[in-house]
């Protein structure tokens, strides 16, 4: 087993497709969370290998795409400054805030380095002593406890010149913002798989209630994800509401047990301003009050700002799953990946980005 | 972003939580990463990394089992004659 071809299998999740065609009797509107989930689907065309009726709308599970063009401002301060090292994961080098990008501050002379973990910036840290070292602390539940663990570390071995500018988003907040709004057609959910692995799943048994929709959970491979949507489609045929583990192989009811304690150490909840979203309350993390000496925001007086977004983008109904990406009058056109203007057209995983890469007959560049 | 990729360990070195860390082989590619959020895992388990950090250990039963489910449902839908 390598844990990847396996669950590529063209022929198969083709056949898949055409079982679920056969069990169909209703359109159903179903929304993976994940922008790697939706990256794949988009990549592989697992979305128009689905029968009529049965349609995926992508969520906003892109934290580089969600990260407030304030914070991106707030960060480009920062990394602009003489006696900063600025960290990122690299994902975030091209995103733009209300002028710039991290990579035009590393031409204008900015000390802007992409690592691969947040122990790397750790690293840097106890190489430059006489420097200040921030990282870039995005992503969601995932990613948290690795730069939990980092600033953790941190603080044991006193590295007293790294510190977080944090802007780590929570799922299931977002998930009930979307399926609290008006605008929801959502009939069920794919829940992201690797997510999971940190959290688990028994918090959704709650969701899956409340709003009675079904919440599977997805791997990303497209045998996985022709898996999930099946599982999804059968529960809503059958008029279940239920949470299902279809990526088992990965994911455990309870989670990761020493991850979720690493980020509750260093960690709390807070509300979080969401590009094209808005705030969403309890759905962020900041780091705890005894953590104060690594927090970059603290450390720098970073002030909030109101930065403004583009009034022809459409992102935040695409975010929700209330439209797709070529309904934009700007999608290929005042928008492109070079020139983003909003939240899902900034990253490979936005949906704006993956239509506009494997789609190229919905570009309408003129 | 939340992207993890499996792997192979194939050391392992530290003790302590913080510094446990794993050499694991990427399709040919090795590379060092922590093991502080798998610290049960042992040298030939897969694992899915992200950032630098095991999060999980992959379950080769249920590896095996998810692509057996597979079969069954494709073979149902072969024994019912429907198009492939």
């Amino acid at each position: 087993m390598k844990y990847i071809d396996e669950y590529r299998d063209a022929d198969a999740v083709g056949r898949l497709a055409d079982r679920l065609a056969t069990e169909v009797t209703r359109p159903w509107t179903i929304m993976e969370i994940c922008g790697g989930q939706t990256h794949a689907i988009v990549r592989f065309g697992i979305d128009e290998l689905l029968p009529d009726g049965v349609t995926l709308v992508h969520g906003p599970g892109c934290p580089v795409c969600v990260t407030s063009a304030a914070t991106i401002d707030a960060a480009l301060d920062l990394a602009a400054r003489p006696d900063v090292i600025f960290c990122s994961f690299g994902d975030m080098l091209r995103v733009p805030g209300s002028k710039m990008d991290l990579l035009t501050i590393r031409a204008g002379g900015g000390d802007v380095r992409t690592v691969y973990s947040p122990m790397d910036a750790v690293g840097i840290a106890q190489d430059n002593p006489e420097k200040k070292v921030v990282f870039f602390a995005i992503g969601f539940e995932t990613t948290a406890p690795t730069t939990a663990m980092a600033v953790y570390y941190a603080a044991r071995e006193n590295i007293g010149n790294f510190s977080l500018l944090v802007s780590h988003v929570l799922v299931i907040p977002a998930m009930e913002a979307i399926l609290s709004s008006p605008e929801s057609s959502i009939n069920g959910f794919l829940a992201a798989g690797h997510v999971c692995t940190v959290t688990g799943y028994n918090a959704y048994h709650a969701v899956a209630e409340k709003y009675r929709t079904p919440i599977v959970v997805t791997g990303f491979e497209p045998l996985d994800l022709m898996r999930g949507i099946y599982a999804c489609v059968r529960q809503l045929e059958s008029g279940k509401y239920e949470v299902d583990n279809q990526y088992a192989r990965a994911v455990r009811p309870e989670g990761n047990i020493p991850a979720l304690n690493t980020i509750d150490r260093v960690f709390e909840i807070c509300d979080r301003e969401w590009r094209g979203l808005g705030t969403i309350p309890h759905s962020g993390l900041k780091l705890k009050n005894e953590y104060a000496g690594h927090d970059a925001e603290l450390i720098f007086n970073v002030k909030p700002v109101i930065s403004a977004e583009s009034s022809v983008c459409i992102s935040g109904r695409i975010l929700q799953g209330a439209a797709k990406p070529p309904q934009c009058p700007a999608f290929g056109k005042q928008c492109t990946p070079e020139h983003p203007l909003g939240a899902t057209m900034v990253s490979s995983e936005g949906a704006c980005a993956a239509y506009y890469r494997y789609r190229p007959s919905h570009n309408r560049k003129e | 972003m939340c992207i993890a990729v499996p792997g192979q360990i194939k050391s392992i070195t530290g003790g302590d939580p913080m510094e446990l860390r794993g050499v694991v082989d990427f399709g040919g590619v090795e590379r060092e990463i922590m093991l502080s959020f798998a610290p049960e895992a042992k040298i030939g388990d897969w694992v899915l990394v992200h950032a630098g950090f095991a999060i999980t250990i992959i379950d080769e039963d249920s590896a095996r089992q998810t692509l057996a489910d597979f079969d069954q449902i494709l073979g149902e839908a072969d024994a019912n004659g429907e198009p492939h």
